[in-house]
């Protein structure tokens, strides 16, 4: 089982969180500090694996994650699942992002997170992973996006045009800070 | 209106969506805070409106705020509403809202039951999908119970999409409401066999779920997944299964050697490192399971840690870790494999990732051995100076406890050496370890006597130099450690050069900040050492010295008086009012020393940490029942004032108490070491200790090694434990050279050329002798300590209630239905409720005690036999291999209930397996509560052994586990019925085919009873019942319960039996065709028991009866009697029928061959439900149920020699006709009487 899905950036302003067994806000917040700090301290070169987070879980959870140019992807899982499953399933989730946003960055998770929820939802669901193949990922994503639009209908168009014009008022979004390093190296990434 | 919708709409465009409040919050960087609370009064506002959209949209945000740390539970009742919102759009923004912020404590989710039911049910794919995903993360039991039907219909939906969705709640649902988990199931397992791979993964994944929690109920579906194994090609699925065989085969171990091959050819196929590793992973879990020895496993080992190796060794740390993970499993079993790798896994301590080297650190624990532990704990000791990280730190201090500590200090060659690395433990900064610490010095102190002197005078030292230990608040963790050495100075004072002087240290001001606990421990302590110092003193005839001491005392003690801690301060008045009056009498010249060290004479002896709970309770004592009348709830309000005070008498009789007189004293130990020497439960000191004890009686006075305390020291006066290495190697040399010198000593003695012996290999573990001739007592435990290792278990696990037996579900179902209480819970109004006859309530409720207490005296036994009974089966598995070759998983004999349904799966293959019979007697069983009819009636395919307690003792376990089984079932039935029972209402679509395992059951079944009279008389009572051996053709088994009625003692009881040419009793080989059985027990006065006896018969087709006595002795106080009892065994056809149970598809094809011979009866008069007809027939006559619709039934069973059986059961008004085939007419024919002949009776 997956207990909790964390994504925070680098200074560990949270991005997504998904915890799959209640915490009180509160409670929340610590776990991410405390997950933050344990994770931000290693290099980038030491194992994906950490044990010793107090808050959440035990003996038997453990932490895994990567970390993708500005942002970190932790998953807290238990012993019933494959450390390497799990990690290959963040890559999973991570490209499959990039195919949603095209070219994702940190900007798009933080002002998209409902959106980025949904693709997650597609992904895992009550803590246990419900599909890996990402192409059936992306093309329910895309179903649902384009029910969302239909409904959206006339009565929507003016609000997106406001957003659109909002957006433009923008230049200090930059577009290119890219995840980067698609391409780590996974172990078993091809069979899946 | 429409004015109205589009007013709305540009309303919108200027209201803040989630992208304008994260812009905001952004741009607000210094009065964040401040920015937020205006948002949230906004939302409050766009939450009063009416449009939809709007609320939608400020829902959105609050999901945003909600991660940022902001409670919106407040909103929670407009979640709701954009919940139910028709828009797909606002659904889905809702339901987002709501798994994030709703939990179980919510209460508006009780208003949400209907809405998500409805989505459920919707047209629309994804808005199904969109409530099952944000339904797995809230829900409740309330709303389990209520849409577990819901779901479960979902699980057949048409769409993969939705399939997948709802598989994988389902487990949710099991977790909040246990009692689903049954119905649900058979269904769970269709899904393994889904075409849809995203369908099948996930029911791999909730099984896998479920069985990691409780392994033994999923045994069953082994066959199932190694099937997937094989098949798949999914790495995800492989992944899960492979975990999933690592839970099951500690507990089928001939599934693990089922395993061992597919799973190697996968290691050495697979490209995937996960996929690998869990192959990996799982061979290493059978190859624990399995006993070592076997040629073929060394080979399995070596591939394991050759490929751990090799992750080991790669670059990439994620391999690293996880293969020193998983060579630490390997560990456990096979250390000696693992210790050749032993300079990698060095290697890896000096890693610099710290999960790393937690994970070698891990392993360390099993490469020590006598020689190398010093030299290992050196280097620990290096990485604890140079550690940064507390946690790290901690973790290495806690290792390097266990290392030394494990297996009763079994690698310590050296107890000066661990004192001295526990003192220099103690000056790490701000570890929590501190009581870890102490506790071993006290454990070590204790336990090795030897070692006393030094101890104490190590403690002494530390206690002189407390305030380096105390200095800084960051070290208070550190100063448990002072308590330990408290007690110990205190305890074995009698070692201390120099009392007075830590009497002083102890008693010093700075004492006072200590924590209470531990000045407690001062205080009592200080007593003790002024005993000692008054003893050493009033020798000396000098008389002032003595009193000055008193006066010490007087002084200090006020100090400790006045504490506020309720403890010290008590202690304190005692004690300086005891020393108050020493002093007077010591100016009385008065010798007190002897009568004040009587106050703490005796020795304390290490007592085990769960002794006090292993102390069985006495027969006759109920710890649940009031002593008196329960105080009524106002007098106790007031009594408990009064307690306080009452509680502070004893304190003046209690030094009194302690001053038991020698003599008394020494009586009772005396008395108490006999008890414990005749007593098996009372765990001795391990003989070689003991060997010690006696040789050696003066090991007090080993003299102990001399330090040079001139070597530098962090803390004056401590040793360095590093002396100790070179101090140890200097000693083994010396040993060594010794030996040598022996060695060729002898050599000239004998003057043989041929001696060329090593002299300088390495030497070997057993040379190395302990420096110090070590006594380590074991701990006590008090006498008939209970042994049961249960006490771990934590009884809040959520995972226990899904602890449900599904194996005679999954398997035989027909003859097993799900109990009415079982369904799950189905709309339907209230008022309708059916009417619940009350006798099997009552049934169940007054069966309960009585069985209660008989379970928990045979729960202990029932473990061994069970280990028995697993290796006999191994034996006897050999015996029959030619039967079935590779033709299912298992092997075949399904004698454990735990493998019963290895063959399900093969459909229109007809089954072989006895192991329907014995779900059928389950069945039976829980039909009728009888607790002697229940009865192991299971065949038994054992042939007749000779060593007949063995057998007997098989068979009880057999016994016993049914009953459990039994009760359990009744207990959940009983169970749910209180809770649920207005839920239970059939579909009422009654139309619907049930197939296998869904017959209803809609009246509980009168009681059922296979076992008839055999023969009676004032002696004894013989009940019998037989079944037919599915192994053997041509072999029945009886089963017969001797029952003692007399107040006699029933012995030497033989059975017999007069052969006939077609059936013939089976005798041991070497008796004569007229000999007799001997019944393999003996019955005292009211007991019952069963025996067993085998016959080979020949032509089944005809019922026969065999002519039989009895022969017994009666024993009374003073006479003894031969007596004799004839009977009559009846062999109904029926009894050569064995359940089967058989799919619809084979049983159309059966039908349809045309080789089977036709036949029918009608039975008038039958006034019974059809279902309890059904069930008669099925648990008389050994049918299961093939399909049944409205009141028609189809129903098959298989003989003994394979003929096959069908009936065709149908009812109308009082008429029961039955069509039946067969393929042997004859047979067909009376197992028709002898049906007809079951109803004519009732």
């Amino acid at each position: 089982m997956i207990k909790a899905i964390l994504i925070f950036n680098n200074h560990g302003k949270p991005r997504l969180i998904r915890f799959y067994q209640y915490f009180a806000e509160d409670m929340q917040q610590q776990i991410i500090r405390e997950t933050f700090h344990l994770v931000s301290k290693r290099d980038d070169n030491v194992c994906n694996f950490l044990e010793g987070g107090s808050l959440i879980g035990g003996s038997d959870y453990k932490l895994i994650y990567r970390h993708y140019a500005t942002l970190y992807f932790v998953f807290c899982v238990d012993s019933s699942e494959s450390e390497l499953g799990i990690l290959d399933l963040i890559q999973v989730f991570v490209e499959t992002l990039d195919k949603c946003f095209e070219n994702v960055c940190e900007l798009d998770l933080i002002f998209h997170m409902d959106k980025v929820h949904y693709i997650l939802q597609e992904v895992v669901m009550g803590g246990m992973v419900l599909e890996t193949n990402m192409n059936e990922i992306t093309t329910q994503v895309d179903v649902q996006n384009r029910m969302e639009k239909s409904e959206g209908g006339l009565s929507a168009a003016p609000a997106r045009a406001v957003s659109a014009v909002k957006n433009m008022n923008l230049p200090e979004i930059p577009r290119n800070i890219n995840i980067g390093d698609i391409n780590i190296k996974v172990p078993s990434l091809s069979p899946f | 209106m429409a004015l109205k919708i589009v007013k709305g709409s540009i309303d919108r465009m200027f209201d803040k969506n989630l992208q304008d409040l994260v812009r905001g919050i952004r741009n607000h960087k210094e009065d964040e805070a401040k920015y937020i609370s205006t948002c949230i009064d906004e939302i409050k506002q766009e939450l009063k409106q009416d449009n939809i959209a709007v609320k939608a949209n400020a829902v959105c945000k609050l999901t945003y705020l909600q991660m940022l740390g902001y409670d919106v539970s407040w909103a929670a009742f407009n979640i709701v509403e954009v919940m139910s919102s028709s828009k797909f759009t606002y659904k889905r923004i809702g339901y987002l809202a709501a798994s994030q912020c709703f939990h179980e404590s919510t209460d508006v989710i009780m208003l949400t039951t209907n809405q998500i039911r409805k989505d459920l049910s919707s047209p629309n794919q994804y808005d199904t999908g969109v409530a099952l995903t944000g339904l797995s993360c809230f829900v409740t039991p309330d709303l389990a119970r209520d849409l577990a039907n819901d779901i479960m219909t979902l699980m057949s939906h048409t769409k993969p999409y939705i399939r997948k969705k709802a598989v994988l709640i389902m487990y949710k649902v099991f977790l909040k409401y246990p009692e689903s988990l049954r119905p649900a199931f058979p269904r769970l397992k269709e899904k393994l066999e889904d075409p849809d791979p995203g369908v099948q993964s996930a029911a791999v994944n909730v099984i896998c779920e479920l069985a990691r929690r409780n392994p033994k109920n999923y045994l069953s579906l082994a066959p199932l997944f190694f099937k997937l194994m094989t098949s798949s090609t999914n790495n995800w699925v492989l992944i899960k299964i492979i975990k999933l065989f690592g839970a099951l085969t500690p507990l089928e171990p001939r599934l693990g050697k089922k395993l061992i091959e597919p799973l190697t050819n996968l290691i050495h196929s697979t490209s995937a490192m996960s996929l690998l590793y869990e192959c990996v992973n799982t061979v290493i879990a059978v190859l624990i399971s399995l006993s070592s020895g076997m040629p073929n496993h060394s080979a399995s080992i070596q591939l394991c840690v050759q490929k751990l190796r090799i992750l080991i060794e790669d670059s990439d740390q994620n391999l690293k870790y996880l293969g020193l993970l998983a060579m630490s499993k390997i560990l456990k079993t096979h250390p000696k494999s693992v210790q050749s790798h032993k300079d990698l896994i060095l290697q890896c301590l000096d890693d610099k990732d710290e999960s790393i080297r937690l994970r070698a650190l891990d392993l360390l624990y099993g490469m020590v051995s006598k020689k190398n532990l010093m030299e290992i704990v050196k280097k620990l000791m290096l990485h604890v100076d140079k550690a940064e990280g507390t946690t790290y730190r901690d973790e290495l201090l806690t290792k390097i406890i266990d290392i030394c500590s494990q297996s009763n200090y079994q690698y310590i060659t050296n107890f000066e050496w661990y004192i001295s690395i526990l003192v220099e433990l103690t000056r790490l900064e701000g570890t929590r370890h501190g009581h870890l610490i102490a506790s071993q010095m006290l454990d070590v102190a204790i336990r090795v006597k030897a070692i006393r002197g030094f101890a104490v005078a190590q403690m002494a030292t530390l206690l002189d130099n407390a305030h380096l230990l105390t200095g800084n608040m960051q070290r208070m963790g550190i100063c448990e450690v002072l308590y330990a050495a408290a007690w110990i100075c205190g305890e074995f004072s009698e070692h201390l050069e120099n009392p007075m002087q830590t009497l002083e240290a102890m008693l010093r001001p700075k004492v006072a900040t200590l924590p209470g606990h531990i000045q407690a421990v001062y205080v009592q302590n200080a007593a003790k050492l002024f005993a000692t110092v008054l003893k050493s003193q009033e020798g000396n005839t000098d008389s002032t010295a003595a009193q000055e001491t008193s006066q010490l005392m007087i002084d200090r003690l006020p100090l400790f008086v006045q504490s506020a801690n309720l403890e010290v301060q008590e202690r304190a008045s005692c004690i300086l009012q005891l020393v108050k009056y020493i002093q007077k009498l010591q100016q009385k010249d008065v010798e007190v020393a002897e009568e004040v060290s009587a106050l703490f004479a005796g020795e304390l002896n290490p007592v085990a940490p769960k002794a006090q709970k292993k102390v069985p309770v006495p027969e006759g004592l109920d710890l649940d029942s009031w002593i008196n009348e329960p105080p009524s709830e106002s007098e106790s309000e007031d009594e408990q004032p009064k307690a306080i005070f009452a509680k502070e008498e004893p304190k003046h009789s209690r030094p009194r108490r302690e001053e038991v007189d020698e003599k008394e004293l020494a009586k009772r130990r005396e008395a108490r070491k006999q008890e414990q020497a005749n007593n098996p439960f009372y765990i001795k000191a391990s003989p070689s200790s003991q060997k010690v004890y006696q040789e050696a009686p003066g090991v007090e006075h080993i003299p102990v090694v001399q330090i040079d305390l001139s070597v530098p020291l962090k803390v004056p006066g401590l040793p360095m434990s590093d002396q100790y290495v070179k101090l140890e190697e200097e000693r083994r040399q010396k040993e060594r050279a010794e030996k040598k010198k022996k060695e060729k000593k002898k050599r000239k003695e004998k003057r043989s050329g041929r001696g060329k012996k090593h002299d300088s290999g390495p030497e070997s573990e057993e040379d190395i002798t302990p420096a110090h001739q070590v006594d380590i007592v074991t701990e006590e435990m008090p006498e008939n300590a209970l042994p049961s290792d249960d006490d771990d278990k934590d009884p809040n696990d959520p995972h226990k209630a899904l602890d449900i037996d599904l194996d005679n579900l999954v398997e035989a179902a027909a003859r097993r239905p799900l109990a009415d209480s079982e369904k799950l819970p189905v709309r339907s109004h209230r008022a309708a409720e059916a009417p619940k006859s009350p006798t099997e309530d009552g049934d169940a409720t007054s069966q309960e005690p009585k069985k209660k207490s008989s379970k928990e005296k045979r729960e202990k036994k029932k473990d061994k036999d069970r280990d028995r009974k697993k290796s006999k089966e191994e034996k006897k598995k050999k015996k029959h291999k030619h039967e079935e070759k590779g033709e299912d998983l298992l092997g075949g004999e399904a004698e454990e209930p735990v493998v019963q349904s290895e063959e399900t799966n093969e459909v229109a293959a007809p089954p072989t397996s006895t192991s329907a019979e014995e779900t059928a007697t389950v069945a039976a069983a829980e039909a009728a509560p009888m607790p002697e009819a229940t009865s192991g009636i299971a065949p038994d395919s054992e042939p007749d052994e000779p060593k007949d307690t063995e057998m007997e003792e098989t068979k009880s376990s057999k016994h016993k586990k049914k009953k459990q089984k039994k009760e359990k079932e009744e207990k959940e039935k009983k169970k749910k019925k209180k809770h649920h029972h207005h839920h239970h209402h059939s579909d009422g679509g009654g139309e619907e085919a049930v197939q296998n395992g869904t017959v209803e059951e809609e009246e509980p079944l009168p009681p059922m009873s296979n076992y008839c009279l055999l023969a009676e008389n004032s002696y004894v009572k013989m009940v019998y019942d037989i079944q037919g051996n599915l192994q053997d053709g041509s072999q029945v088994v009886v089963s017969v319960i001797f029952e003692n009625k007399c107040d006699s003692f029933l012995k030497s009881m033989e059975f017999n039996v007069l052969d006939s040419l077609n059936s013939k009793l089976q005798r041991p080989e070497g008796s004569g065709p007229h000999d007799g059985l001997t019944v393999p027990f003996q019955l005292p006065p009211g007991v019952s028991n069963e025996a067993r006896f085998v016959f080979t018969v020949q032509s089944i087709i005809m019922p026969q009866k065999l002519k039989g006595t009895l022969t017994f002795i009666v024993k009374n106080e003073d006479s003894s009697t031969h007596e004799k009892l004839d009977f009559k065994l009846h062999f109904t056809c029926t009894s050569y029928l064995i359940t089967t149970p058989c799919y619809s598809d084979a049983f159309a094809k059966l039908l349809e061959s045309g080789d089977l011979k036709c036949s029918s009866v009608r039975l008038e008069g039958v006034n019974m439900p059809f279902h309890h007809l059904l069930a008669r027939i099925c648990f008389h006559h050994h049918f299961s149920v093939v399909e049944r619709i409205d009141s028609c039934a189809s129903m098959y069973s298989r003989s003994i020699q394979g003929h096959h059986v069908c009936l065709l059961v149908k009812v109308s008004a009082q008429t029961v006709s039955i069509d039946a085939k067969c393929d042997e007419p004859t047979l067909l024919g009376n197992v028709l009487d002898e049906i007809k002949q079951t109803f004519s009776q009732c």
